[in-house]
């Protein structure tokens, strides 16, 4: 096994002659935190579902967990969590049924799945919430237990969409020691967002015009090398050069 | 197989947690029953009936009360004037009349012959054809009392037999249709819009994430509605069988038998449906105008399908539920067996499969 998490090479995806995502390229550290930027249209979202095995690539080659996405797919689903910028509990059910049903398809046994909510639980100061519905919590909170879901079963890449989207700030900043933690545990973590506060917290940051990648590097670099005072300065010089828009 | 269980214990919290839509598929079936057996009906009974009685003589005398005893009209208005008929008629208290002509008592016995006249609204044709048809027998009996001592010579006895429903209940008829109607609804409407939501609040996306396969994940959407529909059909047979007194003369065993599999059928075209719309409101409408009109239409349950044109007809062989609707009159009425319905079973049979592949072929190629 090598180091790296994610190998991309030249990965293409077209839809009916629109190329949304155009021949990109990169590479993410295991435990790395990686956060994909681009503004609304760049090809975020589709990159992203290729590399989680949604979607078959036009194009190129990708190695995800250590596995091809286009032959390997079901392997690369067992290694990866996904998080989506739609909010993805069951509002229905209570917080420990969540906990047991998302479990549960990823194969975890019963014995484990007990023990591990209980330590979860216990985390998370939820304790007493365990046999609430989860609609009668609040939105930080259902984010906190959708990320604890997504990592559950402990898988080698955790892929974020837009996973702050609505939350108030302390809450998000509850939310990105949540991610040190699980990167801390050796979990790469694979992030977009419109935040650009956030963006600082990354290890490493690419951002995405027109399907391609225009810039890629660790947020000091790239601050640096457009001799901007914050990441927000930076995104916003890049993303301008945008000719598409959604 | 541990993550299909766990799929179908989630979607029976899905199903009990909300108690309201619950009750109403439970309660659906025994409302229907209980408004098709007893408020809406087909048969005349108690039309009004204004009798101008202008011969007055101990045979009119007698046809009158045969028909005041009748069930199926009731006098109204006594009257000898015959021009007050049309003014009742506008007025629209009464359904027919029928008149009694003064020389009606004196023909009848010196000549062997008299008139009658029976004078009918036929603004709904269908009440006035019936009640006109009543009319008539009661007439011919009251004749042939009166002939009785001495029979005239060749008189041919039509002997009329309905065959497995005597008394021509209606409910002979609604019961397979209810059934059709709510299995059709349950299954269908309420199976696609289960998995629409699952794509609406983007559950659907994690699901896919993760590594279940995407048959498990429509597959445990179906079971819960499948067991949902067996009480149903289960409520409705009870109901029948012992509030409206329809029997079941054929096998028990084979009228679950077929019903379970136009259960299927629904829910394949349930999953189909929820595999080409992405929002609830399209799949709500879809199953209603495209499924659930046309069940009600082309069943032959309310609209004979023999009485349509041919392209009308044509279409109705697409409707399961006019294939099931026949397989439980066979079943359950005429009392038939497998071998006398397996041309219909057969199509059912081609249509679920047809259903199925269609769903699961959807439901993939949106994945890639």
């Amino acid at each position: 096994m090598n180091s790296k998490a994610i190998i991309v090479e030249k990965l293409t995806k077209t839809f009916n002659g629109f190329t949304a995502v155009d021949g990109i390229s990169f590479e993410v550290e295991k435990g790395e935190i990686f956060g994909f930027l681009g503004a609304n249209g760049a090809g975020k979202t589709t990159a992203m579902k290729m590399l989680c095995g949604l979607s078959m690539p036009t194009s190129g080659s990708a190695m995800v967990a250590g596995f091809d996405v286009y032959k390997e797919n079901e392997s690369i689903k067992k290694n990866i969590g996904y998080m989506s910028q739609k909010f993805s509990l069951y509002e229905d059910l209570t917080i420990k049924e969540n906990i047991r049903f998302y479990a549960g398809i990823y194969g975890i046994g019963p014995e484990l799945i007990t023990s591990k909510t209980g330590l979860l639980l216990e985390q998370l100061n939820l304790e007493k919430e365990a046999n609430l519905l989860v609609k009668q919590l609040p939105l930080g909170w259902k984010q906190k237990l959708a990320f604890s879901v997504a990592i559950f079963h402990d898988p080698q890449i955790v892929f974020l969409d837009e996973p702050t989207g609505g939350v108030d700030p302390i809450t998000r900043r509850d939310f990105w020691n949540m991610i040190y933690d699980a990167a801390a545990r050796g979990i790469t973590v694979f992030v977009t967002t419109h935040y650009m506060d956030e963006a600082e917290y990354c290890d490493r940051v690419s951002i995405m015009v027109d399907g391609q990648i225009d810039a890629l590097d660790t947020p000091g670099k790239l601050k640096r090398s457009f001799q901007a005072g914050s990441m927000d300065e930076v995104f916003l010089q890049i993303a301008r050069k945008a000719k598409r828009s959604e | 197989m541990k993550q299909f269980y766990h799929f179908i214990i989630k979607e029976f919290y899905h199903i009990f947690r909300d108690r309201k839509t619950l009750l109403i598929l439970l309660g659906m079936p025994m409302a229907q029953i209980v408004i098709f057996g007893f408020a809406l009906s087909n048969e005349v009974k108690n039309a009004h009936i204004t009798i101008v009685n202008q011969s007055n003589g101990a045979a009119s005398m007698k046809l009158v009360q045969k028909i005041e005893s009748s069930k199926y009209f009731e006098t109204y208005n006594q009257t000898t004037q015959t021009s007050d008929i049309e003014k009742m008629f506008r007025k629209g208290t009464i359904k027919v009349a029928l008149v009694i002509p003064p020389d009606f008592d004196n023909t009848i016995l010196a000549q062997n012959n008299s008139r009658l006249q029976i004078i009918s609204d036929a603004t709904d044709p269908n009440v006035a054809t019936t009640l006109t048809a009543y009319l008539s027998i009661i007439v011919a009996d009251f004749q042939k009392e009166l002939n009785q001592p001495n029979r005239i010579p060749y008189t041919i006895d039509v002997e009329t037999r309905m065959m497995y429903n005597p008394q021509l209940k209606g409910a002979y008829n609604f019961v397979p249709g209810v059934m059709a109607m709510v299995l059709l609804l349950v299954c269908t409407l309420m199976t696609s819009l289960t998995v629409v939501r699952e794509k609406e609040l983007g559950n659907m996306e994690i699901l896919l994430a993760s590594p279940v396969n995407p048959l498990i994940i429509i597959l445990a959407k179906a079971v819960p509605y499948l067991l949902l529909s067996i009480i149903n059909i289960s409520t409705i047979l009870l109901l029948s069988y012992f509030v409206l007194d329809v029997p079941i003369n054929g096998s028990l065993v084979l009228l679950f038998a077929v019903s379970i599999l136009f259960i299927l059928v629904s829910l394949a075209l349930g999953l189909l449906i929820s595999s080409v719309t992405d929002s609830q409101k399209a799949a709500m409408f879809i199953s209603l105008i495209a499924m659930f009109l046309p069940t009600v239409m082309f069943s032959g349950f309310i609209f004979p399908i023999e009485n349509m044109p041919l392209p009308l007809r044509t279409i109705s062989n697409i409707i399961p539920a006019k294939w099931y609707f026949i397989i439980v009159k066979s079943v359950m009425i005429k009392g038939l067996g497998l071998t006398l319905i397996w041309k219909e079973v057969l199509i059912l049979t081609g249509m679920m499969l047809f259903f199925f592949t269609m769903a699961i072929k959807k439901f993939k190629i949106r994945l890639s």
